[in-house]
């Protein structure tokens, strides 16, 4: 750590914000151009959920039991207070204490 | 009820959804802090700097991508090993093209210079937050701008303790921060409930994820998922809404 700023660490920053800055704002643009027909209007209402399942489930799955008791922890807060800031903190606790409690995963 | 034939109004600001827009992301501050914090130590582990760390957080501005390029990080950075590290970024953010693709029949309406700086601001915590405001018929863009800025300083800020503190959060599994994405994204699925056949899409998705994540190494299943389930849900057929409108979920 002899640099402040190392000029390769900053370079690959710049790669890793340019292709994250193309992605926020590629698909507003392309948007502009794409009549929303209702099956359009479908496919935009169906990917809330899509994205949510497709990033979680996998690695729920790939984090083993804790993992996934704690997620099906959450969602069950959810379903019985509608706040996502005991979800959250549920999920949380419930990972943290079984680990404490020397359950892998 | 998913108020997807109603047509909803287009973009306006105003100073009223502000606050209601920082309420909306509140659940994800501590999340966010605790998952900022995790990043601070893990950088300080790969011997980055302090500054460095910052401007990473400023501008690649995506949680999720910062810690797989971190923890793939090189010892040496050289032109082979920096493609490696953008590929990996775009798998991961390039879910952000859909989510900003979502925001143009709301956002549309606004001049350019207004519109895209606010997709420079979409994260999966602000994204789903303004989507289900979106979905019961708010039209303020406020409130998008407001939750989400508060959301990246926020960001900016959390790296700073764990960075300092980096010997005493060697294992952030140990208080559940891996749990703070999948618990929250929990939480927000349950409201989109709307039935077993708006719940079709979520299934393709999640099994197009899992079969990707088997078979094709790094991130490309969270794109392929989602990506799945929304054109399955393009393929379906279309039904009246058989509830009637304003009755509220």
């Amino acid at each position: 750590m002899t640099e402040f700023l190392r000029s390769d660490v900053m370079i690959a920053f710049a790669v890793m914000t340019a292709v994250t800055v193309a992605s926020r704002l590629g698909g507003y643009w392309l948007m502009g151009y794409v009549n929303v027909t209702p099956r359009v209007r479908r496919m935009l209402d169906a990917l809330p959920g899509s994205i949510i399942v497709a990033a979680a489930l996998p690695v729920a799955v790939n984090g083993g039991p804790v993992v996934v008791f704690a997620i099906l922890a959450a969602m069950a807060v959810t379903i019985i207070r509608r706040n996502d800031f005991i979800a959250v903190i549920t999920g949380m606790a419930v990972a943290a204490a079984a680990r404490a409690l020397g359950f892998g995963g | 009820m998913h108020a997807t034939h109603i047509p909803k109004a287009p973009a306006y600001w105003s100073k009223a959804a502000i606050v209601p827009g920082i309420i909306a992301i509140g659940p994800m501050l501590p999340g966010t802090l605790a998952f900022g914090m995790a990043f601070g130590a893990l950088c300080a582990q790969k011997n980055l700097t302090l500054a460095e760390v910052e401007v990473m957080m400023a501008t690649v501005y995506g949680g999720l991508s910062q810690f797989v390029a971190l923890q793939s990080w090189p010892d040496v950075l050289t032109p082979g090993a920096i493609a490696t590290l953008a590929l990996l970024t775009l798998t991961v953010n390039i879910r952000f093209f859909l989510m900003s693709a979502t925001l143009r029949p709301w956002f549309g309406t606004l001049p350019a210079w207004q519109a895209y700086p606010s997709m420079l601001l979409v994260t999966d915590g602000g994204w789903l937050a303004a989507m289900r405001y979106r979905d019961h018929g708010g039209a303020d863009a406020s409130f998008y701008l407001g939750g989400g800025i508060v959301l990246y300083f926020t960001w900016l800020f959390s790296a700073i303790p764990g960075f300092l503190l980096a010997e005493q959060l060697t294992d952030p599994r140990k208080y559940g921060v891996d749990l703070v994405m999948p618990a929250f994204y929990a939480a927000m699925l349950v409201p989109a409930w709307k039935g077993p056949r708006r719940a079709i899409p979520w299934v393709v998705s999640g099994v197009v994820a899992l079969v990707v994540h088997w078979l094709v190494p790094g991130w490309w299943f969270i794109i392929a998922g989602a990506l799945s389930g929304a054109i399955s849900a393009g393929l379906m057929d279309e039904r009246e809404p058989q509830h009637p409108a304003g009755v509220s979920a």
